[in-house]
């Protein structure tokens, strides 16, 4: 890493340069489960970002005292005290929504991208720049779950936000809501299509192949 | 080692190095409390307003059901208040220990059911639960309004389901939602047309004697106890005659029914 880089670049970098989810390709498993509406993807948002600043900040201030033998444990039991805290407020005040979340805000628990941000940053960063840091790759996660929850719940459902934008075909309008929009694999094909299109734009983003096939000419050149 | 100052130990404690067994222990000591506390606190303070949105949760659900049969949402709408569920031993015509989440284990259980001799069994059930669950309307005072029991017999062609709405003297019939059934069509599948249907509310179930004297008429409805029956349906006629009349009698909802005329709900 460079010495010491701005915190205007610590907050945008992860937007898209930096992105967990289309480059690191951390934390899929909830952006393919919570991104059939609009609605849902957002609230995850925000339940991922508050944990992964919180348990930032704090993974940051008791950084010098963490005993190297414990601190995975350290970092998980403070990560998954602030995501029980999180799903015991989204219970009690947004209650449909949370029913509909289920399972997956305790999930951000074993969220990667969590323990990825504590472990590789917020543990040799003061308080500060871990939570900005935090913040950024909580918005860079959310804006990819926001992309793919507005595609999804636009044509799987012909609305956004709840909103109705394409007149469904059942009330009267046009448009054939394509179901596979509503199921897993659909968030898979769209996530792919995402990390295509960024690393077209983006070339630098593009890994080395891992491995060659033996009769592949490229390889044996 | 005497020194029990509590801010000398705490930098004592901070100085050590990093992987001294003592630190160690120390922060996982306090990394685990600190947390404790914090979910501890995060479930005690927010408990009621969870509980309070489950119990919403339910009571929209069951609203929904309620709404979903046509003819009670009128009922509702004209009453209103707060409906509430209560799974009631039809037996001691009491609210019975078990809930309606436990409802469906407890009927699983062949002991809950009792065998129905012939001469009881006027709806064709063969045999009947001991709990039965039931929806209250209290108005805003909080007095009951309604009485929404669930019945079931055998029609001509299978089950019939319907819900009997009474009115709080446990006489009067405010209204009747047929849930389920599979009569003829046209014929006695006509037992679900809100024509028929309206005839209902304002009939008298019992007589001064308390016998069950509802029925539906071969022909016109001929007293406050009949509604007309159905032309070319008698089956299904008798059918309704009788499941209201083992329902509603003390084999039925009757001791529920007795209690509350004296007032015990």
């Amino acid at each position: 890493m460079s010495a010491t880089p701005s915190l205007r670049s610590i907050l945008i970098a992860p937007l898209i340069r930096q992105n967990p989810v289309t480059l690191q390709i951390l934390g899929l498993c909830s952006a393919l489960a919570v991104t059939t509406s609009m609605q849902t993807a957002l609230t995850m948002c925000a339940a991922l970002t508050a944990v992964l600043v919180m348990s930032a900040g704090l993974i940051s201030v008791i950084r010098r005292h963490i005993p190297d033998t414990i601190r995975l444990i350290v970092q998980i039991v403070i990560v998954a005290s602030l995501v029980i805290v999180i799903d015991q407020i989204l219970q009690a005040y947004l209650f449909e929504i949370s029913q509909k979340l289920s399972v997956f805000v305790s999930l951000i628990t074993t969220n990667c991208l969590v323990l990825g941000r504590t472990e590789s940053f917020s543990r040799h960063n003061p308080p500060l720049r871990s939570m900005v840091d935090a913040l950024g790759n909580g918005l860079g996660y959310s804006l990819v779950l926001t992309v793919i929850g507005a595609i999804r719940e636009l044509f799987g459902a012909g609305s956004l936000l709840g909103w109705q934008v394409l007149p469904t075909v059942e009330q009267g309008g046009w448009f054939t809501p394509l179901n596979l929009m509503l199921m897993a694999p659909s968030a898979f094909f769209l996530l792919g299509g995402l990390v295509w299109a960024i690393r077209s734009v983006l070339p630098e983003q593009v890994e080395e192949l891992e491995y060659h096939s033996p009769d592949d000419p490229e390889a044996s050149a | 080692m005497a020194d029990l100052n509590p801010v000398t130990a705490w930098r004592r404690l901070l100085a050590l190095p990093n992987e001294s067994r003592t630190k160690t222990l120390a922060m996982a000591f306090l990394v685990a409390l600190v947390c404790t506390l914090m979910v501890t606190g995060a479930t005690v303070i927010l408990r009621p307003i969870q509980t309070a949105n489950r119990a919403a949760e339910q009571q929209a659900r069951l609203e929904a059901l309620i709404s979903g049969v046509p003819g009670m949402s009128h009922l509702l709408a004209q009453d209103g208040g707060t409906l509430s569920t209560v799974v009631v031993e039809l037996n001691r015509g009491a609210a019975s220990n078990v809930t309606p989440a436990t409802l469906a284990s407890a009927l699983e259980d062949p002991a809950n059911w009792t065998a129905l001799s012939a001469a009881q069994d006027l709806a064709g059930l063969g045999q009947r639960p001991k709990y039965a669950q039931v929806y209250f309307l209290r108005n805003v005072a909080g007095d009951l309004s309604l009485v929404l029991l669930p019945v079931s017999g055998a029609g001509y062609n299978g089950p019939i389901n319907a819900i009997v709405a009474l009115r709080a003297d446990m006489n009067t019939i405010a209204g009747l939602a047929i849930t389920g059934q599979s009569e003829t069509p046209g014929l006695g599948g006509r037992v679900e047309e809100p024509a028929w249907l309206a005839q209902f509310p304002g009939k008298q179930v019992a007589d001064a004697s308390g016998a069950v004297r509802f029925a539906v008429a071969r022909r016109g409805a001929s007293s406050d106890y009949e509604v007309d029956g159905i032309t070319g349906a008698t089956r299904t006629s008798n059918a309704m005659t009788r499941i209201m009349r083992f329902w509603l009698g003390p084999d039925g909802y009757g001791p529920l029914i007795d209690a509350i005329q004296r007032g015990e709900f």
